[in-house]
């Protein structure tokens, strides 16, 4: 397994607020990592980074290296739009556009240039499919996504996301504006998917972190304070800060 | 995924750039505004001194015997916007306080269109109900009012006022956070104590910004004054005889035949000037009022 | 203050309340008054002057004979052309604002001087139209002069509720488009701008409403009071069918019509003057109608 992300001595500030602070941490390829810790610890800031989702933040800037492939996403060699081609991004709150379910899907090729009808319409059944919503959206595709459920919604994102065949997912607190069945139904999904992309999940729900990732990162105000194997960090964890959020001491 | 992008840094760069021309197009209008104005303007001061301009009591280019006292322009002006405030600042106001405070939400809803339909009537429709119906009226009341009076469109102005204060002072008012009014509510103050001495002041900078776009407004409004206060210029502040206002003049000179380059053609742009200048500092102030308030609440 | 004192404060604040929501309740309804007996006296002065023939007769010496068909040609002329001209511009600039303006000294300024040319009084569009086009650009007292002068007027109005339309678009939308990999524009034309359609009529059908009324910078650049032909047609028989030749005819609207009946003396012309104001009440009416349609239905249908 190789390292599909290295970030090296990673500072990151809104206007004179430092959100993260030297952070180092790799990340292996076809992967799930997770990465907890109280709101506000910059977890989220960290995954907005590495798909530069922090460049639409006109006071945001960052210091420091972050390596994806073993290039440095904000060296100049990257173009934005490059990135995010190749790594996807599911939110927080389940955000489809507000046209039909089929159009969220299509949008994706669309705006790279495919037009084959046939070719759409496969890869629409295809990401439906593994984003486990196929059956329940077959027959109204063209029905406006705004109808869907939360839950569906959500899949929904994370279908048009895996559309556009990305090599790596971020998900951004996936499930917190979700039930515990949508949730069990998109945890499922990731472990579904996880031998064809690299996934990072930044939550706050720590089960869904023990149950889902092979590594798992603890931030707190803004620095990463332990990382290791998942089962490591939750049995035995070396900080005792780490040990005191885990067990629930502050949170 | 495999790209056959028609997606281009050069297309990109292009239509960001005409998104910015159209923008400048903006600046363009103000500057095409100011150099036409100060073009003419310079024209006319050839031929008029600025202190007469300013100075003299006369304002008669028409006749032989020529005057350029723009005073008594301003005069006219000045007595039909104070008319026009007198009648719709407390109207506007005690209209946005009610519907801010007193009314139900649903009433707002039905109520506040309605009111704004009034800032909807074209301007020569309102110089037909001052002409011929409130001058009429008013003559019932006051018999030496004349046919043409700064009084009634003044009153018909202020009319077409209201829903410009009543509407973005409800604004204001409605933007002041329910927080506010909670802390005076549970010392027990009544709505009206709460309305005058929490939700005012602290609306006030939004306030004050509509009172000065509507005083932009009254100052600036041409078709009611040039159907109903008649064409005589005069430095009175008496509401009952035939007066005309700035923008008025200007109408008076465009319907006539008068050949570009001539001073009565150059008087235009000069008294345009002279009123541009002043709404444009009114429409600066009340910008920046809004923006102060906004930065406050929003 | 004793107990007494306090119990009658009371009483008075509480009356002085009372009294408020009675004097605003009246207020209220004064002003509401007053539009309804302005549509009332309009519609009494000039509702036995409304036919067919009205519609379809040129205006006449005699007020029996008179109509208004210069005059709505006129209008329909100038409307066509200022939303022609000023829609595609002002939704340009109002996206550059919203979505792609840095926060500098020129988008400041660019702010600063819409506001205010948002309040520039309508007369001094009609100066600038008069210098501009008339003479700079010789382009003459003609449909287009004024077509172009009036884009001018709206032009703010627009860019400002395009800005407030989009503005009312959730960020998660522009988020949702940037993570799949589209590019600004991308983004901006296929989800933004759908999103913000609705509000952009909505405030285009209000600034176009307000046009239909201007009077006075049309007067300005020299629409003429009396007029009795109408602007070459722009769909002819002949070859090549669309003809552009009345966009540099002379031409008259309704409001000016209105105004040129108000300033004559004879009573019979006010009577037509009442009639053209309900044509020209009516559509600008029809016109707010339609917006806050389109405003209450879209609030309703599209909630995220």
């Amino acid at each position: 397994m190789s390292d599909e992300f290295q970030i090296k001595n990673l500072n990151a500030f809104y206007g004179s607020k430092q959100a993260l602070k030297n952070i180092n941490l790799d990340i292996s390829e076809k992967t799930i990592t997770a990465l907890i810790g109280p709101s506000g610890c910059g977890k989220s800031t960290f995954i907005r980074c590495l798909n530069r989702m922090n460049d639409l933040v006109k006071s945001f800037h960052l210091e420091g290296d972050i390596l994806y492939q073993g290039t440095d996403l904000y060296s100049g060699k990257w173009d934005v739009i490059d990135i995010r081609d190749k790594i996807g991004m599911v939110f927080q709150k389940p955000n489809p556009f507000p046209k039909s379910i089929r159009e969220n899907i299509t949008f994706g090729l669309k705006i790279r240039g495919m037009k084959d009808r046939n070719i759409l319409e496969h890869i629409t059944e295809q990401s439906l499919k593994k984003a486990a919503i196929w059956d329940e959206v077959k027959d109204r595709l063209n029905d406006h996504a705004l109808s869907l459920s939360g839950g569906q919604q959500q899949r929904l994102c994370i279908a048009r996301t895996l559309a556009v065949q990305p090599q790596v997912i971020l998900f951004d607190e996936p499930c917190s504006a979700l039930d515990p069945i949508s949730t069990a139904k998109i945890e499922e999904l990731m472990l579904e998917i996880k031998k064809d992309f690299t996934i990072i999940i930044v939550t706050h729900n720590m089960q869904q972190a023990a149950r889902v990732s092979d590594q798992s990162g603890f931030f707190l105000l803004g620095e990463l304070i332990e990382m290791g194997k998942t089962q490591d960090i939750f049995t035995n964890p070396h900080d005792k800060r780490t040990e005191d959020y885990i067990t629930g001491r502050f949170g | 995924m495999i790209l056959l992008r028609s997606r281009s840094l050069v297309r990109e760069k292009c239509v960001e750039g005409a998104l910015f021309l159209s923008a400048l197009l903006s600046i363009f209008t103000t500057l095409g505004i100011i150099s036409i104005l100060i073009f003419e303007t310079y024209e006319f001061f050839k031929k008029v001194s600025i202190f007469d301009f300013l100075t003299d009591r006369q304002w008669t280019p028409m006749f032989v015997d020529k005057h350029f006292g723009i005073l008594s322009l301003f005069a006219g002006t000045f007595l039909t916007t104070l008319i026009a405030m007198v009648v719709a600042i407390p109207i506007g106001l005690i209209c946005a306080v009610f519907l801010s405070e007193y009314a139900s939400n649903r009433m707002r809803t039905y109520v506040k269109p309605i009111l704004e339909i009034l800032a909807a009537v074209p301007t020569v429709v309102y110089g037909y109900f001052a002409l011929l119906f409130v001058t009429p009226l008013l003559q019932k009341l006051i018999p030496d009012l004349a046919g043409f009076n700064a009084l009634s469109p003044g009153i018909v102005m202020g009319i077409m006022i209201i829903p410009i204060i009543s509407s973005l002072s409800e604004d204001a008012m409605h933007a002041v956070p329910m927080s506010l009014r909670e802390g005076a509510y549970a010392l027990g103050a009544t709505r009206l104590q709460v309305a005058l001495r929490v939700v005012l002041p602290a609306a006030l900078s939004g306030i004050t910004a509509s009172l000065i776009l509507g005083i932009s407004r009254a100052i600036g409004e041409t078709m009611i004054v040039a159907v109903a206060a008649g064409q005589q210029p005069r430095l009175t502040l008496n509401p009952l005889v035939p007066i005309e206002t700035v923008t008025a003049y200007i109408v008076q000179v465009s319907l006539g035949d008068t050949p570009a380059g001539t001073i009565e053609y150059q008087t235009i742009f000069a008294t345009g000037m002279s009123l541009f200048g002043v709404t444009f500092l009114l429409n600066i102030l009340s910008y920046k009022l809004k923006k102060k308030f906004r930065e406050a609440y929003e | 203050m004793n107990e007494k004192q306090r119990v009658n404060r009371k009483k008075l604040n509480k009356s002085l309340d009372k009294l408020f929501l009675i004097l605003g309740f009246s207020v209220t309804l004064l002003a509401l008054g007053i539009l309804l007996t302005l549509i009332l006296d309009i519609v009494q002065d000039g509702w036995g002057r409304l036919n067919l023939d009205f519609l379809t007769h040129f205006p006449s010496r005699k007020p029996q004979e008179a109509g208004i068909l210069s005059a709505w040609v006129g209008t329909l002329w100038i409307m066509t052309l200022t939303s022609v001209i000023a829609f595609p511009l002002g939704v340009m600039a109002g996206i550059y604002l919203e979505e792609y303006a840095p926060q500098n000294r020129i988008t400041n300024l660019i702010e600063i001087n819409i506001a205010n040319l948002a309040g520039v009084p309508s007369i001094i569009y009609g100066l600038l139209g008069l210098g501009l086009f008339v003479r700079f650009m010789h382009m003459g007292r003609s449909v287009i002069s004024g077509g172009a002068t009036l884009a001018l007027l709206i032009l703010p109005m627009i860019i400002l509720s395009t800005r407030e339309a989009l503005r009312a678009v959730p960020f998660s939308i522009r988020e949702a488009a940037y993570a799949i990999g589209a590019t600004k524009w991308q983004t901006v034309r296929h989800q933004v701008l759908p999103s913000a359609l609705p509000g952009i009529m909505t405030g285009t059908i209000l600034a176009m409403s307000r046009a239909i009324g201007e009077t006075a910078p049309l007067i300005m650049i020299g629409a003429l009071t009396y007029i009795a032909f109408l602007p070459a047609p722009p769909l002819q028989s002949q070859f090549p069918f669309l003809h552009l030749n009345g966009l540099f005819d002379p031409f008259t609207v309704l409001p000016i019509q209105i105004f040129n009946w108000v300033s004559r003396p004879q009573k019979g012309f006010f009577e037509d003057a009442a009639a053209g104001i309900i044509i020209l009440l009516g559509i600008a009416f029809l016109m707010n109608a339609v917006a806050i349609f389109l405003r209450t239905r879209y609030q309703k249908k599209i909630r995220w």
